[in-house]
């Protein structure tokens, strides 16, 4: 009823609190109940309202699912709360990536809920480059298939800093520690094969769950005894996320989004709340969001152009609307003011001095191919990386990814759900950095010029037979 | 720029009160930043509630300077952040971008978020409400005052004149909200814009669920919604045909709590009817409706005095209230957090027909 009245009870003052925000992904197969886990983590971390979960009772309902719940209760189709669409509704499958949310006392969730069967790369690649972990579900009835390789295999590529293998249907194999110590034991061989949980870019976990049921999905089960780890909410709840692990250790890198330069046409806002005019004449900063590291005031930075020398200078304000900051770090949105004018635009980096290397025009990468229209070589694209796009040849395809072998085979074209790996030449040379250490500055979109559509994720790759480290410069 | 002189922290800045320290319990950035100094908002956004009267505003631009503590930012700097940089990467790379304003709670967010990325200069693009000539008096006052007090631009598309000159025709239901697309588009064709931003949430409803954070719309404003581009990273794909446009919406992964909770911390004025006031009140359809000169009750609908307030600010003919006693916006904050139905599901007439509702309108090219 929408004219209940509200009555908070004392303990929703900490709901109201603030907290952290943690960005994960699903990914899985065909029928291996990802909807329903996610449904379950909606529904029983309380995301679910009563009228969505009405509605959703209401259809249950209708289609004659389940019958009566275990509990007594009717049991509702939790995969309708997440798919969201007509025909999705109607066809009984998940279309798109869907982002659901919800919080904890101690998190604040964006979830991605990718897709698993058509387009499942083009699903898991788009949910997995924002997220700070996936969750792989496995049925238990039937272990690791090939698409669970794919699905490792693209979060290695990815990336992705924590990977958790979630063996579902936990219940229909009677709560069998053998037939969850086998499955682990496959999940982490080929962890071990893709170098995942084992180089220090990532960990792997394995947790047996029922979606159904809620067995170790929100609460511990003592339906499985010898399990003694946690349950995947709590997991989800003290990993780090992306900008806790990586923000301290790596180098400054700001693109930059456009120049803030008022001249005179200030704020009346800021004007009516004292601003001195004066002193914001020549008011000049550089607006962008930290992607990777932090800057602190009186650091030196190089500002990369296009074509030029890196120019070096000093960091002498960190404003952020009329805040002047001592010290910021990534994520944040924030405008530079440099000791020297230089000419700086939009689409050059500002980035840590002595740690840049060289700009090139040539890009080796991996790219996902996304589009149905597929890639030949000689082939003309945009590259969009950080804030400058270009024009680019696609000189070679070198090979292609397969998912299950992890082999790459030798190929001259990628079609739709492709991972292959490409040489570019580009007409303006960029700060590209390997993909492997910089999962920003290393990553770029692959555009059609004509129609404008994302044709790939591109992942940049060392040059071959380079070491990397002899590249740095200045 | 070397001797950039008034950055310096305001010697005169006003002490550090109660007040703040309380609000400091509750705000995100308490556990890492020092307390900013009440002039320190230059004149973004409202004073918060408690200190107008008795803090001098303007101090100046005397800044604090805050250490964000790396890699601790809480969830809604984050989301700021993220939504900053939106906004940004669409004022830079499109020609003629405009901001859906309407006096709700999520546009006048996004505005607050837009004066944020550009300060000290000016929003740098106009604002366009389309309105259904059902809006509540309060808060087009609201749309003029804040149009007129960050000087910005308004552009009016308005329904009742498609409707004087037969293009448009009142439906059944008297409900306007729907009637909204086609002056929405004719607003945006005449003005050349190309990027639109709009206020819209993904929890919202299981379509905009789907919507990505640029969203691109056909000649005939249409969203496909199995066709849409992959987003990746933080890279957003803006590029568009002639004739095609872009639908922004940098709040997609704000929850209506965590609007609420921004709106707290940065002291952000709404319309009064966001809070708990008295108004004569009818029910229908499980809502309350206000009696309004668009809202009239029938015979059988007994108007009542009810303390309400409202969780989504539309047109009068389909918006309801609910009966709430939460006269602030931390009594609101409260509230939210305990509400167990959507504000959609309590307070959209519109969106009850059908559960495909809001997809139906995404697709002709509904905001």
């Amino acid at each position: 009823m929408s004219t209940d009245t509200f009555l908070p009870a004392p303990d929703l003052v900490a709901a109201a609190l603030p907290t952290t925000l943690f960005r994960f992904a699903t990914a899985g197969s065909v029928d291996d109940g990802k909807s329903t886990l996610v449904g379950r983590l909606l529904h029983d971390s309380k995301a679910i309202l009563a009228d969505q979960l009405d509605a959703v009772a209401r259809t249950s309902a209708d289609r004659g699912f389940g019958g009566a719940g275990a509990t007594g209760t009717q049991a509702i189709d939790l995969a309708l709360l997440t798919d969201g669409l007509r025909a999705e509704r109607e066809q009984g499958i998940t279309i798109d990536v869907a982002y659901r949310y919800f919080a904890t006392d101690r998190r604040s969730f964006i979830l991605a809920d990718c897709p698993g069967h058509v387009q499942y790369t083009k699903n898991t690649v788009t949910g997995a480059s924002t997220a700070d972990a996936v969750v792989v579900l496995i049925d238990a009835r039937k272990g690791v298939l090939e698409q669970t390789r794919r699905h490792l295999s693209v979060l290695q590529l990815l990336r992705v800093a924590h990977v958790i293998v979630a063996v579902n249907k936990i219940d229909l194999v009677d709560f069998s520690e053998d037939v969850f110590r086998d499955i682990e034991a496959d999940v982490q061989k080929v962890g071990r094969e893709l170098g995942l949980g084992s180089d220090g870019v990532a960990d792997l976990l394995v947790i047996p769950v029922s979606a159904l049921d809620g067995d170790n999905v929100v609460d511990r089960s003592d339906r499985t005894p010898w399990y003694a780890g946690p349950a995947l909410l709590e997991v989800l709840e003290s990993l780090p996320a992306a900008d806790e692990l990586e923000s301290h250790l790596e180098s400054f890198r700001f693109p930059v989004q456009l120049v803030v330069r008022p001249q005179g046409a200030l704020a009346p806002d800021a004007l009516a709340g004292g601003l001195d005019v004066g002193a914001y004449r020549d008011y000049r900063a550089y607006a962008g969001q930290i992607t990777e590291g932090s800057v602190k005031l009186g650091d030196q930075v190089s500002v990369l152009t296009p074509g030029q020398a890196p120019r070096t200078t000093t960091v002498i304000g960190i404003d952020f609307a009329g805040r002047e900051l001592a010290e910021a770090a990534a994520p944040q949105s924030v405008a530079l003011r440099l000791a020297d004018e230089f000419d700086v635009a939009r689409g050059d980096t500002i980035a840590a001095a002595g740690t840049v290397r060289e700009a090139s025009a040539d890009l080796y990468a991996a790219l996902c191919w996304l589009s149905p229209k597929p890639l030949r070589e000689g082939a003309k694209v945009l590259v969009k990386h950080g804030t400058r796009t270009v024009q680019a040849l696609v000189r070679n395809v070198t090979g292609k990814l397969d998912l299950a072998s992890f082999q790459l085979e030798p190929t001259t074209t990628l079609e739709l759900n492709d991972i292959g790996h490409a040489q570019l030449r580009l007409a303006a040379p960029l700060p590209l950095e390997n993909y492997l250490h910089h999962r920003r500055t290393g990553a770029f979109l692959v555009i059609d010029p004509l129609d404008g559509n994302t044709l790939a994720a591109g992942l940049v790759n060392d040059h071959p037979g380079d070491h990397e480290d002899e590249r740095y410069s200045i | 720029m070397s001797n950039f002189p008034s950055v310096a922290v305001d010697p005169d800045a006003a002490p550090i009160t109660n007040e703040d320290l309380e609000q400091s319990v509750q705000d995100n950035d308490a556990a890492e930043t020092p307390i900013a100094a009440p002039g320190v908002a230059s004149g973004l956004s409202e004073p918060r509630a408690g200190l107008i009267e008795d803090q001098p505003r303007g101090a100046g631009a005397g800044a604090a300077i805050g250490v964000a503590a790396p890699g601790r930012l809480s969830s809604l700097d984050t989301l700021e952040s993220e939504a900053i940089h939106i906004i940004r990467e669409v004022v830079a790379e499109f020609e003629k971008p405009a901001l859906l304003f309407s006096g709700g709670k999520d546009s006048v967010v996004m505005l607050h978020l837009a004066t944020k990325a550009f300060w000290p200069g000016k929003v740098p693009f106009p604002v366009l409400h389309v309105d259904t000539g059902h809006n509540f008096p309060e808060v087009i006052e609201f749309r003029d005052r804040t149009v007129e007090r960050l000087g910005l631009k308004l552009v009016v598309g308005s329904v009742q004149d498609f409707i004087d000159s037969g293009e448009l025709a009142e439906r059944a239901d008297g409900t306007r909200n729907p009637l909204q697309t086609v002056p929405l588009l004719d607003a945006i064709q005449r003005n050349k814009f190309d990027a639109v931003f709009g206020g819209g949430r993904r929890d919202e409803d299981k379509a905009r669920a789907k919507e990505r954070i640029l969203s691109l719309r056909d000649e005939f404003g249409q969203w496909d919604p199995r066709n849409q581009r992959p987003e990746l990273w933080n890279l957003y794909n803006g590029r568009h045909t002639v004739g095609q446009h872009v639908r922004a919406f940098p709040i997609s992964n704000w929850t209506e709590l965590d609007v609420w909770r921004y709106i707290e911390r940065e002291g952000i004025e709404l319309p009064g009817l966001y809070y708990a006031h008295e108004r004569e009140v009818f029910a229908r359809d499980g809502m309350w409706r206000a009696v309004g000169e668009v809202s009239r009750p029938r015979e059988n609908e007994p108007v009542i005095s009810k303390t309400v307030r409202y969780r989504t600010v539309g047109d009068m003919s389909c918006t309801g209230a609910v009966e709430s006693a939460a006269a602030t916006v931390r009594d609101v904050v409260i509230e939210v957090a305990a509400s167990t139905i959507t504000e959609r599901g309590a307070t959209r007439a519109d969106d009850r027909i059908s559960e495909a509702a809001m997809e139906d309108r995404k697709k002709d090219g509904y905001f």
